[in-house]
């Protein structure tokens, strides 16, 4: 993660979109999804991929850098293939959005009251506590994981690991839900 | 139906493609697809045994490309799969609807590197529309009917359905699935074919208020079915039209409104109107790099009318002004309606003379050409293109592969009729045209059908000759040999300085009258000019044998005009013999 990043109040850089995809869930779909933007050269900056409330269908959420191709071109490009049934951009500053992330982080008996009363600033967890380490969690906004990445950086981060994002509208009265889709050739 | 009847899921695949009223597959046995072919010995389907898996691809594609049908082919799993891949990219980049079936390792075997196992539905992901792997028996008759349903709406494509052994073997219960389960079944597929009418409108707006319209017509308006009314749309407003490499015979050449083929290898009328418009009406068109040359300097004035079926074409290359997602005869005929509302209501188009007079002008001073022959010159592959041509039965169907000869072909040819001409337009295979044309006369067993090749073609799939001859399948193949991989020859020639590298393919082997005759043809060779009527006579007289008629041509003939690649059409190279007569392309 970048310092703009770091400050930025919505954590997101602007070439960063989220498609959230609804899909049949049906063997292969995640491979095909996943080569439509290998073959066409788009980048996946994120993905992640669980059933939904109706075990038929599955949610991937997959934020994109639209650097890398015009999102309109992806978005239609996504639709051609059949398993995909909905897909929906979710505008960051209307959405709800969650990640994961797990982190062992060096911790030698002098500064290990420090990550913890850090993880417990930012509401995380410790897992699991070692000679000269520990492992966290936190769940939360993208950016707030920025944030305790960057302040676990210090200690010295052995192995991390972030889940990418998932996101659902916000309930709010004009939720802005692009539908971008509702054809398909 | 009534009552519930057991199957094996290789009468459950037969049955299947019998009720999709499949008459015809191409197709060759082996290991994990032999179930199937057990009960295709009882079934009323024609099983058209090819010599290479690639053949049957094209076959399927000829197949589709004359009846409007879906090809079928079937072949088994491992090489056979992958034998199939190039003829699926080729029917994907060229929107032919085609069905292919594969065997495949059990279902218990799957994964674990047996013998003829690949991953065919990863291997073929990115070239076909859909495919599938089929895990129970029970679910063979709706796989099949979604892959029809999948190649032949919305924008036309290959599927591929992957039926490993077990699964063919195993019983289930015949089950034909309804309409209604087939689009549940596909929630996310539901092609738009109807254009907005507020676009619509538009649309008729703009082409009657634009001064420099053109018509550009893609392959999509043959699939859509869609010639009569585009013609209609063209008399009616008097609109010049181009068609491209893929459109080629969905308006008559011999129209008078008709400019023929615009780009790289399009005629300098074509190209530059293309150039020059303000208004080009893209029908079932793609923007493919063959056509705009260098894209930034595309028809820097053409506001963009574009019709298409695919909502992913619509801005993918340029962004058009009025974007109309829907199948081309539907959207043309409410075009029509919108545009006799406004003449109705009293508007009046724009005045089109100039722009129809700045056009004829350019056909006037550019026509196609190419040096006459003198006594004792090497003969012209146009000439005898110009001389098959003539020579034609009403209503023949000409097929090409890929390179000079099917340039010249489709430049030369006198297209009068649409699904007269099949060719590999988008991925550009060579060794297209055999199969292509044994497909097609399959389909078309009451038309003339001549392929047009070239040496370089010819020797990569010549051998499906053997199946032309065994299955009866009188197709007449025309071979313009210049003993070169002519077209990479020609780029040589004019953008590699004349370095001739891995070109030349001359040295008099093969002998291809042998060729032809060792495989069940009659073979006849073409030396001087004088031969060639009588040896183009004789091979329309036989119709009980496949032809082959060999055309020893000037070996250093170029295709012009030509824009090179990456180059803007403003720079197209005109013939050599035309060039002084450049100024007259503004």
């Amino acid at each position: 993660m970048n310092a703009m990043n770091f400050n930025n109040p919505f954590g997101e850089s602007t070439n960063h979109h989220i498609l959230s995809v609804l899909v049949q869930n049906r063997p292969g779909v995640l491979a095909r999804v996943a080569s439509l933007f290998a073959r066409r050269g788009y980048n996946i900056f994120s993905l992640a991929v669980a059933p939904t409330e109706n075990d038929e269908f599955s949610r991937i959420t997959i934020v994109v850098d639209v650097e890398s191709a015009p999102l309109e071109q992806i978005v239609k490009q996504l639709f051609k293939l059949i398993d995909v049934v909905r897909i929906t951009e979710l505008d960051p500053r209307r959405s709800v959005e969650r990640e994961l992330m797990m982190a062992t982080v060096r911790a030698e008996s002098d500064v290990r009251g420090q990550v913890v009363e850090l993880t417990n600033i930012f509401e995380g967890k410790i897992l699991a506590v070692g000679v000269d380490a520990v492992t966290v969690s936190l769940d939360g906004s993208p950016d707030k994981l920025d944030d305790f990445e960057e302040l676990l950086r210090g200690y010295g981060i052995v192995e991390i690991q972030r889940t990418g994002r998932v996101a659902l509208p916000k309930l709010d009265r004009e939720a802005r839900i692009r539908a971008v889709k509702g054809k398909a050739s | 139906m009534s009552g519930k009847e057991t199957l094996t899921g290789a009468q459950a695949l037969i049955r299947a493609l019998e009720k999709e009223s499949v008459e015809v597959m191409f197709g060759l046995p082996g290991g994990c697809i032999l179930p199937a072919y057990d009960p295709l010995l009882t079934s009323s389907i024609r099983h058209i045994l090819v010599r290479h898996e690639q053949g049957a691809g094209h076959m399927a594609e000829g197949y589709a490309h004359v009846t409007g049908r879906p090809g079928v082919a079937m072949v088994t799993s491992g090489p056979a799969a992958t034998n199939m891949v190039t003829p699926l990219c080729d029917a994907y980049m060229d929107s032919v609807p085609m069905v292919c079936i594969t065997g495949q390792v059990s279902t218990t075997a799957i994964g674990t590197d047996a013998f003829q196992e690949c991953d065919t539905v990863g291997i073929t992901r990115s070239v076909t529309k859909h495919n599938e792997l089929v895990m129970r028996a029970d679910d063979i008759p709706m796989a099949i009917r979604q892959a029809f349903h999948i190649a032949t709406t919305g924008r036309p494509g290959p599927v591929l359905v992957d039926l490993p052994k077990d699964v063919l073997q195993n019983t289930m219960t015949w089950h034909w699935p309804s309409d209604d389960e087939v689009s549940d079944s596909m929630p996310g597929y539901k092609p738009n074919t109807k254009g907005h009418p507020r676009m619509i409108k538009e649309a008729a707006k703009l082409i009657l208020q634009s001064e420099r319209p053109l018509l550009y017509l893609g392959g999509g308006v043959l699939k859509a079915r869609a010639a009569e009314v585009v013609r209609e749309l063209a008399e009616l407003t008097q609109i010049p039209v181009v068609t491209t490499l893929m459109a080629r015979g969905a308006f008559p050449d011999d129209h008078p409104l008709c400019l023929g083929m615009p780009g790289m290898h399009g005629n300098a009328t074509a190209v530059t109107a293309m150039q020059k418009s303000d208004l080009l009406i893209a029908l079932g068109a793609r923007f493919d790099d063959r056509v705009t040359g260098k894209v930034a300097a595309f028809a820097p004035e053409a506001k963009i009318i574009h019709v298409d079926i695919d909502p992913a074409e619509q801005g993918k290359v340029r962004r058009p002004d009025v974007p109309i997602v829907g199948d081309c005869r539907l959207v043309v005929i409410e075009i029509l309606k919108a545009i006799r509302e406004l003449l109705d209501g009293g508007d009046k188009q724009a005045d089109i003379s100039t722009w129809r007079s700045r056009v004829s002008g350019w056909q006037e001073q550019f026509p196609l050409h190419y040096e006459k022959m003198e006594l004792g010159d090497a003969l012209k592959p146009q000439f005898c293109l110009e001389k098959i041509r003539d020579g034609a039965p009403e209503g023949t169907i000409v097929c090409s592969g890929v390179g000079q000869h099917q340039m010249w072909t489709s430049q030369y040819w006198n297209f009068t009729e649409p699904y007269t001409w099949v060719n590999s337009g988008g991925l550009g295979t060579m060794g297209f045209s055999v199969p292509a044309a044994i497909g097609a006369k399959v389909g078309r067993p009451d038309r003339t059908v001549w392929a047009i090749d070239g040496d370089g073609c010819f020797q990569m799939t010549a051998q499906e000759l053997i199946t032309a001859s065994t299955e009866n399948i009188p197709v007449k193949i025309g071979i313009l040999n210049n003993s070169y991989l002519g077209m990479v020859r020609q780029w040589q020639e004019m953008f590699y300085g004349e370095r001739y590298s891995e070109v030349n393919l001359g040295g008099g082997i093969p002998d291809y009258v042998k060729w032809a005759e060792a495989m069940g043809c009659v073979g006849i060779r073409v030396e001087a000019p004088e031969e060639v009527e009588s040896a183009i006579d004789k091979a329309n007289s036989i119709n009980d044998r496949p032809v082959v008629v060999e055309f020893r041509v000037d070996e250093m003939e170029k295709v012009f005009p030509m824009v090179p690649a990456g180059a803007s059409n403003d720079d197209v190279i005109l013939h050599p013999a035309q060039n002084d007569k450049r100024e007259y392309l503004r």
